[in-house]
């Protein structure tokens, strides 16, 4: 149990093993060790921004959806609007038209009539002439009392 | 011829270390050789996996060594603030060495030293007399000449260290100036200062040493003295010595890790 020369074994066996681990194990263990603990953070921070990320993209694309909608809104509301619209001056022209038939019709019955009096204006003085020839038998001059004929027609 | 085999003789066989020499010139075999075969253990497995250590995915050994690594290292991070290449690798040895060393406190205390007493061409009856003339101590850090080793090795650094980074002046002022700093009691100082730096190797190297070597002289009385008891008993006190083992590695890494911390404070 004395000190004895193994001391200065046991010294020198352990500066060797010192030198020997910080020369060739040491380094080499810690490099990889801090290496991948470098790769690890940095793969840790690219999730975290790619979280980021994608947070954002959803966050435009529901932004998008929304302005979409809306749009989408408005064009319905548009096209209802013109659709009435639409409606509205066919019903217009329609009525227009109806109403330009109408009158048409309206006129064309008024000159029908006319013309209709007119004629039997000119067949009323014509009978009136036999009639009145009749009564009278004789032949009366149609040009001598043409101005009583017409005034006669002209009260009819 | 064999004599009978008594306790004391079989203690004292367990106690005697191999050796050859004489005085201080005596080299105790068995301790420097299993010191030095553990010593490779540790470097080569190590070197095997720094070689070839990789950044990717680690094998299932490069992780243990890592853990390890990584162990020491933090300890070492959270103690020592300098900078200093040399801390770390030698806290790793100093743990990984004193804790393969004192793990052989594990094996059971007869097998290494009959077999090597068999190998040396002793008869089974020799041996199991207790007369062989083969010595073997296979616990390094039972031997004071391994656990001063160590200490003396972390002694000379913090000299080195103190004088490299404060100077011989600042290093000798540590030692008169404080803790009282008057010029009176500068030879009070010193006396107590000089016993204070002395103590910290001394008590790394008896620390280990005391309780490595307690540990192993009990397996041994449990092994002598109680027959067929001694199965239990020693399960029982290898499970806590078990905890002793690499308790001891830890101090003595985390000593020396504070002990170079403080040589290389400058107050």
């Amino acid at each position: 149990m004395n000190l004895n020369a193994t001391l200065l074994g046991e010294t020198i066996a352990f500066i060797v093993f010192v030198w020997f681990t910080m020369k060739f194990v040491w380094p080499p263990l810690n490099g990889a060790i801090e290496e991948r603990q470098n790769k690890i953070a940095d793969g840790l921070a690219a999730g975290e921004r790619a979280e980021k990320d994608l947070e954002l993209a959803q966050e435009k694309a529901s932004e998008q959806l929304k302005e979409a909608k809306a749009q989408a809104a408005d064009i319905i509301e548009q096209a209802k609007k013109r659709a009435m619209q639409i409606v509205d001056e066919e019903t217009q022209k329609g009525h227009d038209e109806r109403e330009s038939i109408i009158s048409q019709g309206h006129a064309e019955v008024v000159a029908e009539r006319n013309r209709a009096k007119e004629d039997l204006r000119q067949q009323v003085s014509v009978l009136a002439i036999a009639g009145a020839e009749k009564i009278l038998e004789r032949q009366i001059d149609a040009a001598a009392h043409s101005d009583i004929l017409d005034k006669l027609v002209a009260e009819l | 011829m064999a004599g009978e085999l008594t306790t004391q003789g079989y203690i004292k066989h367990h106690l005697t270390n191999a050796s050859v020499g004489e005085g201080f010139w005596t080299w105790h075999v068995d301790t420097l050789a299993w010191s030095i075969l553990l010593g490779l253990v540790f470097i080569i497995s190590f070197y095997a996996v720094a070689r070839k250590a990789t950044v990717g995915v680690p094998g299932k050994f490069q992780c243990f060594v890592e853990m390890i690594v990584e162990f020491v290292g933090n300890s070492v991070k959270d103690t020592f603030h300098g900078k200093n290449p040399l801390i770390a690798p030698l806290a790793l040895t100093i743990f990984v060495w004193v804790l393969l060393m004192n793990t052989m406190d594990i094996i059971p205390v007869d097998w290494l030293p009959s077999l090597a007493a068999l190998i040396g061409g002793e008869s089974w009856e020799t041996i199991s007399s207790g007369q062989s003339h083969i010595y073997m101590k296979v616990v390094p850090t039972t031997d004071l000449n391994m656990t001063a080793a160590l200490a003396l090795g972390v002694f000379i650094l913090m000299i080195f260290y103190s004088i490299k980074i404060k100077g011989v002046g600042g290093f000798l002022k540590e030692l008169y100036a404080h803790p009282f700093n008057t010029p009176w009691l500068y030879w009070f100082n010193f006396i107590l200062e000089v016993i204070a730096l002395i103590a910290k190797p001394m008590s790394l190297a008896l620390r280990l040493f005391g309780n490595l070597y307690a540990g192993e002289l009990i397996f041994i009385l449990i092994a002598g003295l109680m027959g067929v008891w001694q199965l239990p008993a020693h399960f029982i006190w290898a499970a806590f010595h078990l905890l002793v083992i690499p308790l001891q590695a830890f101090i003595f890494m985390m000593l020396t890790i504070v002990y170079l911390s403080l040589a290389h404070e400058d107050h």
